[in-house]
Order: C-alpha cells, then sequence, then structure tokens
C-alpha cells in the first residue's frame, strides 16, 4: 500500500477530510469574527456564545415546536441577528471611539452570561441533535466513510463564505461597508446611514455565528460551553489569517483544521495545543497575520 | 413580641448552660461543624456532580437534624474549574482561615490529588467522591484520605474482565490525556491482559477536544474488536456520538469505562443501548433508592448520579461519627470511621479499608433497549454484582505504605 509520511494513503486522505470539515467550522466563525472587527474594529469575544445559542435555537425549537432542521437553519440565525442588533443597538454602540479593550470586556462579559443562563438551564452534558432524515447515512468515497452530513457541513460553509466574501468585496453595499470603516463621517456626508449600516454588520456577524451553531448542532453535543471550547482556536485563526481580512481567515481556517487534523495523527497529544505554536510563529515572522496589510 | 424574645434568651440561656455541662459540645470547633466541597460547578463534569452534589450534601445536612449537639452544621463549596492549583489553594485557604473540619473532593482527579496532600498537611479528613484515580488510594494513599465512591481499578475488573469474558480480545483506548485517562487505560489493560485479552494500540485526546473523529478513524484503522473509551463526562459523549456517526459501532463495539447516568441520559437509549458500563451506584435498584432519588429530583428536575448519592452517603456517616464521637477532632473521627460499618442508601455493610478506600459493591450494568426502558431514566440492567471486595485493588497490587 502507498504511504505518505508512514501513513497509509487512504488514512491520510480520510484525516485530511476531517480536517476540512473541522476546518469548515473555523472558517465561518473566524469570517464572522473578521467581518465584524473589519468594520466595527470591536473583538467580538461573544461570537462562541452566539455560535452555542444558535445550536440552542436549534434544538428548542425542534424539542419544543418541532421544527425541522431546515427551517431551523434559516430562523435560529434570523433570532440570533436580532439579538446581536440588540445588543449593538443597546450596548456596543456607546463604546464606539473608546479603547477597544472595552468592546472586548463587555463581550467577554456577554459571553460569560449567556453561557450561564444556559448552564443553568440545560446543565452540562448538553443535548442531542438528530441530524435531519435526508442527510443521514454515510458515503463510501474509496478511502473512508464519509458521513453525509459532514460532507454538507463542508458545501455549506463554502457557499456562506464566498457568499460574504463577495457581498463585502464585489458589492456596492460592501463599497459602503468598506468606506464607511475607514471614513465613517466623510461616507455619512454623502448620505449613507452609516450607524444602520453598522448595526446590520453586527447582527449579520452574529447571524452567522448562529448558522455555524445549527450546522454543528447535530455532530457535536448541543451544550452551553460549546463555544467557549471553539472560540480561543477561533481567534487564533483570525490572528494567523490577519485582523480583519475575510478571505484570510476562510483560508487560514480551513488550513488550519486539516492541519490540526494531522497533528491528531502524528502527536495527538499536541493537537489542542498546534494552533497556538502556529500563531506564536505567525506572529513573529509576519505580525500583520498571513494574509493582513502592514500598517 | 416580648414573649418571643424572652423565650429566644431562655432557650439561649439554656443551651448555654447544657453546653457548658456536656464537654463533648466543646470539643465541636469554632462551634460550627463546617463541610467544604470542591468540584467542578461549571464544566464537563458539573452534571455528575456539581450543585446536584452540593444539594444531596444538603439532604443529608437536613436528615441530620441540621445540628448536632446544638452546633450547626454548615456546607461551604467552591468551583476548581478542574485545575488542581485553585483546588489546592482553595482546600489549604478553607482549612487554614474558614475552619472547614470535612473536604469531600468533586469530580477530577488531578484536583483530587492535590487536594488529599492539602489534607494529609493540615491533618484533616477528605473523602474523595467524584475522582476516579485509584493512586488516591494506592501510592498516593494518605491517612486523612478516604476514597469512597468508585475508582478507576473497580471500573476496570468491572467493564473490562466482563468484554473480554464476551469474546471483545483486542482493544484500543481513546484516553483523555491526564492523570485519569492514564491511569484507567492502565488499569483496564491490566484487567484485558490477565484475562487473555491484548491491547493493539492507544490515542490520546486532549481533555475537551473539541472534535474526535479523527481519533475515531485512527481506532477503526488498527482493526481491534473492541474501542475502549477511557475518558468521561463531555468527551465520552462526544465520542459515543462520532462512533456513531462515522459507522465504527459497526465494526467495534465501544466499552465506556467511566460512564454515568447523565451521559446516558444526554445521548438517548437508541444510541447507547447494549452497552456495558461499571458504576458503584443506581437510582432504580431497590425501593429506598428510588425513595431518595425522587426526593433528590423533586429539587434537582433530573435523577441522582451514584456521585451525588456518594456524596449523601460520605457526609451521612461523617456527620454519624462526629455525632457518636461527640466531637469533629480529625483523629476522633477518622478513627471511628475506619471502625464503622456504614449502612445508607448507597451501600450496606460498607467499611473502609487500611489504604482508605471504602470497601462496598460494585454494579456491572447493561443500557437498555428503548423498548425496554418504563421510565425516564430507567436505563440500566444490572448483569452482575461484585461484591464486598472483589472489585477493588489487592493488597498484592497496592503500593500503598500504610497498608502493609
Amino acid at each position: 500500500m502507498t504511504e505518505i509520511f508512514g501513513i497509509p494513503i487512504q488514512a491520510f486522505l480520510g484525516q485530511l477530510m476531517l480536517g476540512l470539515v473541522n476546518g469548515a467550522f473555523y472558517a465561518m466563525l473566524s469570517l464572522g469574527l473578521a467581518v465584524i472587527f473589519g468594520l466595527l474594529d470591536i473583538v467580538n469575544f461573544a461570537h462562541g456564545a452566539l455560535y452555542m445559542v444558535g445550536a440552542f435555537f436549534a434544538w428548542i425549537m425542534l424539542d419544543k415546536w418541532e421544527v425541522n432542521y431546515w427551517f431551523a437553519l434559516i430562523l435560529a440565525p434570523l433570532a440570533v441577528g436580532v439579538l446581536g442588533v440588540i445588543i449593538e443597538r443597546t450596548m456596543l454602540k456607546r463604546l464606539y471611539g473608546l479603547d477597544p479593550l472595552y468592546g472586548l470586556l463587555l463581550t467577554f462579559g456577554l459571553s460569560l452570561i449567556l453561557e450561564g443562563i444556559f448552564r443553568d438551564q440545560y446543565g452540562v452534558s448538553g443535548q442531542s441533535y438528530p441530524v435531519p432524515e435526508a442527510l443521514q447515512g454515510a458515503t463510501n468515497l474509496g478511502f473512508m466513510v464519509l458521513p453525509n452530513y459532514r460532507a454538507w457541513v463542508v458545501l455549506a460553509s463554502l457557499v456562506v463564505c464566498i457568499g460574504t466574501w463577495f457581498v463585502i468585496e464585489r458589492t456596492r453595499l460592501g463599497a459602503y461597508l468598506r468606506a464607511g470603516t475607514e471614513n465613517s463621517k466623510l461616507v455619512q456626508a454623502f448620505g449613507v446611514n452609516v450607524p444602520v449600516m453598522v448595526m446590520l454588520t453586527y447582527g449579520a456577524g452574529a447571524a452567522l455565528a448562529a448558522f455555524a451553531g445549527v450546522l454543528a448542532a447535530p455532530v457535536y453535543q448541543v451544550a452551553p460551553q460549546m463555544g467557549s471550547n471553539l472560540i480561543i482556536i477561533v481567534f487564533a485563526v483570525v490572528v494567523i489569517g490577519g485582523m480583519g481580512s475575510i478571505l484570510g481567515s476562510v483560508l487560514t481556517g480551513l488550513g488550519l483544521g486539516v492541519i490540526e487534523g494531522f497533528t491528531k495523527v502524528f502527536y495527538p497529544e499536541a493537537s489542542n495545543v498546534v494552533v497556538f505554536v502556529i500563531m506564536a510563529i505567525v506572529l513573529m515572522v509576519r505580525p500583520a497575520g498571513l494574509f493582513g496589510k502592514e500598517a | 413580641m416580648k414573649m418571643k424574645k424572652l423565650f429566644a434568651a431562655g432557650a439561649l440561656a439554656a443551651a448555654g448552660i447544657f453546653g457548658a455541662a456536656t464537654p463533648a459540645v466543646a470539643q465541636i470547633s469554632g462551634d460550627v461543624i463546617r463541610i467544604g466541597i470542591i468540584t467542578d460547578m461549571s464544566s464537563v463534569y458539573a452534571d455528575i456532580d456539581g450543585q446536584g452534589g452540593i444539594e444531596a450534601i444538603k439532604m443529608a445536612i437536613a436528615d441530620a437534624g441540621g445540628a448536632i449537639n446544638g452546633k450547626k452544621i454548615e456546607v461551604i463549596y467552591a468551583d476548581h474549574q478542574n485545575k488542581p492549583d485553585i483546588a489546592a489553594t482553595k482546600a489549604r485557604e478553607w482549612f487554614d482561615t474558614q475552619g472547614v473540619d470535612m473536604l469531600i473532593g468533586g469530580t477530577n482527579s488531578g484536583t483530587n490529588l492535590a487536594m488529599a496532600k492539602v489534607a494529609a498537611e493540615k491533618k484533616k479528613p477528605f473523602i474523595a467522591v467524584g475522582a476516579a484515580s485509584s493512586a488516591l488510594t494506592n501510592d498516593q494513599c494518605t491517612p486523612y484520605t478516604l476514597h469512597w465512591a468508585y475508582d478507576t481499578t473497580a471500573l476496570a475488573k468491572g467493564t473490562g474482565a466482563a468484554v473480554v469474558k464476551q469474546g471483545g480480545k483486542t482493544w484500543f483506548f481513546l484516553t483523555a490525556d491526564y492523570a485519569f485517562g492514564s491511569q484507567l487505560q492502565a488499569d483496564t489493560t491490566k484487567v484485558v491482559e490477565a484475562n487473555g485479552g491484548k491491547v493493539v494500540g492507544s490515542v490520546r485526546a486532549p481533555l475537551n477536544a473539541n472534535d474526535f473523529s479523527s481519533f475515531l478513524l485512527q481506532a477503526q484503522g488498527s482493526k481491534a474488536q473492541i474501542l475502549g473509551l477511557a475518558n468521561a463526562g463531555g468527551d465520552t459523549i462526544n465520542s459515543i456520538k462520532a462512533a456513531n456517526e462515522f459507522g465504527i459501532t459497526k465494526t467495534m463495539k465501544l466499552a465506556g469505562l467511566l460512564v454515568f447516568i447523565n451521559d446516558i441520559h444526554s445521548l438517548g437509549l437508541k444510541t447507547t443501548q447494549g452497552m456495558y458500563l461499571t458504576d458503584s451506584w443506581y437510582w432504580n435498584q431497590s425501593a429506598e433508592t428510588r425513595a431518595w432519588a425522587r426526593k433528590f429530583f423533586e429539587k434537582m428536575k433530573r435523577m441522582p448520579s451514584s456521585l451525588q448519592a456518594a456524596d449523601y452517603s460520605a457526609v451521612t456517616q461523617y456527620l454519624a461519627a462526629v455525632k457518636s464521637t461527640g466531637s469533629d477532632d480529625p483523629e476522633k473521627v477518622l478513627t471511628y470511621l475506619k471502625k464503622a460499618k456504614f449502612n445508607d442508601i448507597f451501600m450496606k455493610g460498607g467499611w473502609v479499608r487500611g489504604d482508605g478506600r471504602v470497601i462496598h459493591d460494585m454494579y456491572l450494568m447493561q443500557v437498555k433497549s428503548p423498548d425496554k426502558s418504563t421510565e425516564p431514566w430507567d436505563y440500566y440492567d444490572v448483569k452482575q454484582v461484585f461484591k464486598g471486595e472483589e472489585a477493588w485493588t489487592t493488597k498484592a497490587e497496592s503500593k500503598c505504605t500504610l497498608w502493609k
């Protein structure tokens, strides 16, 4: 049998695939973070909590009202998007122009509160969310048996990532957004309502997190701490990719998922630190991140 | 109003007079019996002990009348966040400044090993309830540690032996990468090999890893018959989930080496049916356990885990010792406990061995299929009872210097 780095090629391809699945989650979450940071200058620590709330919304809707997965995939991001808008209007708005540290502290506090509420209500063991019927089963790819649902996760996240990138980099709305962050006064002078734009951006970022949460619900246990387990890695992804760079964070997310996957084979004990080791190296060599522009 | 005050004053005076007359009362340090519990209140292990464990302790205190010889019984608790340094610091602070008379170690072996050291240094009783590592009463035993509920040896001898006897000869371990995981793997390996089985490989996953599929694919590649899950809590749940998703369960059988009823509840019977597990207690065993469990359910809205029942038992027996000796002096209480026989909802005829191990029956259980379960939380069939010392470390295996 052919081998790559001492492991059979089939196992190698299998691990590559799994790395991509995990990378898809990193990409989607870091995308939202990058958008919010890029346009609002807010380090959104609540992102993990919003992801968790998205997953819980899906579970609660199924449990209480039997709303199926496909509707949840639309409704949960909408609901969490509205929650994001409320957070922006009532709290974050007051912090613009202050040291970014305040935004970080506020969102960190928010994430602790959200986690605490769900922990109090549902405990830490979490809830099981079934895989939707249409995506049950697995496909034999020759080198591995890939659950259909995981393939769907990769597909859905790629579509969302490309869509977001397109909106921000290639449309008029995106141009306003980018201009608004460069010089909001000037853009306002041209008749664009910047505060509303910023509010909707935060809402959209929150909705992205919730979308990832619903996608994650059937894969992982829906538990209050599911966001905080992931968010620190996602922050490292954003730092490595370059703060605020959308394409950068998507590519880095996928890449790091794969690297982490291989670490799980070659030196499993290090799999939870490898991302941070890479972050340290990147910061030493390219402080602005792999895709960031040097200030 | 005046009347009430007078009565209160009278009662106080009476308590004072009788208190002074009974020498035993003077032996309650700080005029309060203070029990401390340091456990995981917020993370992966919070459901199996946590708030429920504290509730169980409160139930034990209430059942003991809330006071002994007029001295109030109190419980204080703290969250160790699964960090041994936090657990050790808190324990030291409590013994030094809060007058804690007895400390209960909640979940997580790393934190318990750290607390056991502090308790031994301060010469105070330490009852490990939630921790699994058999090291607590083996090479790290102390005269002040009692290990109440279960340990890795018992889990290995229970589940490990049962699975090998049913034909599961080749094993691959998925192990949580810290004290507890490696201990459980080592203990199970011994049992598997002693019964004629073979361990073909293992992989160590970090605690709280978010995805186990990569590790599971490695396990599948090993072609072993049995996948031994030497992990706990959320890690076990996520690995079982992923094993089902990736069809690993079609080629390998899962052996959950430490599975609590909360994990089964969370995963559902459809996913877990047929699985073997070893535990120290199950709520649906007898009329007595059921009655206690329902009382617990009323407060917590979930059935108690074995650890929560063990919390109740440990505090009940400790308070009985304080009552009988009329003192919370560590040496007196421990001497009493080491001679006593324990009969409560958790165990019958339990006793403390020389190494600090509390000896009681252990149970091998199999998870019911959904159609056999008659009510929520009715999950297990008891398949085998390990009587008395059967499940625990033997004298020959022990390195505990106190028990030689």
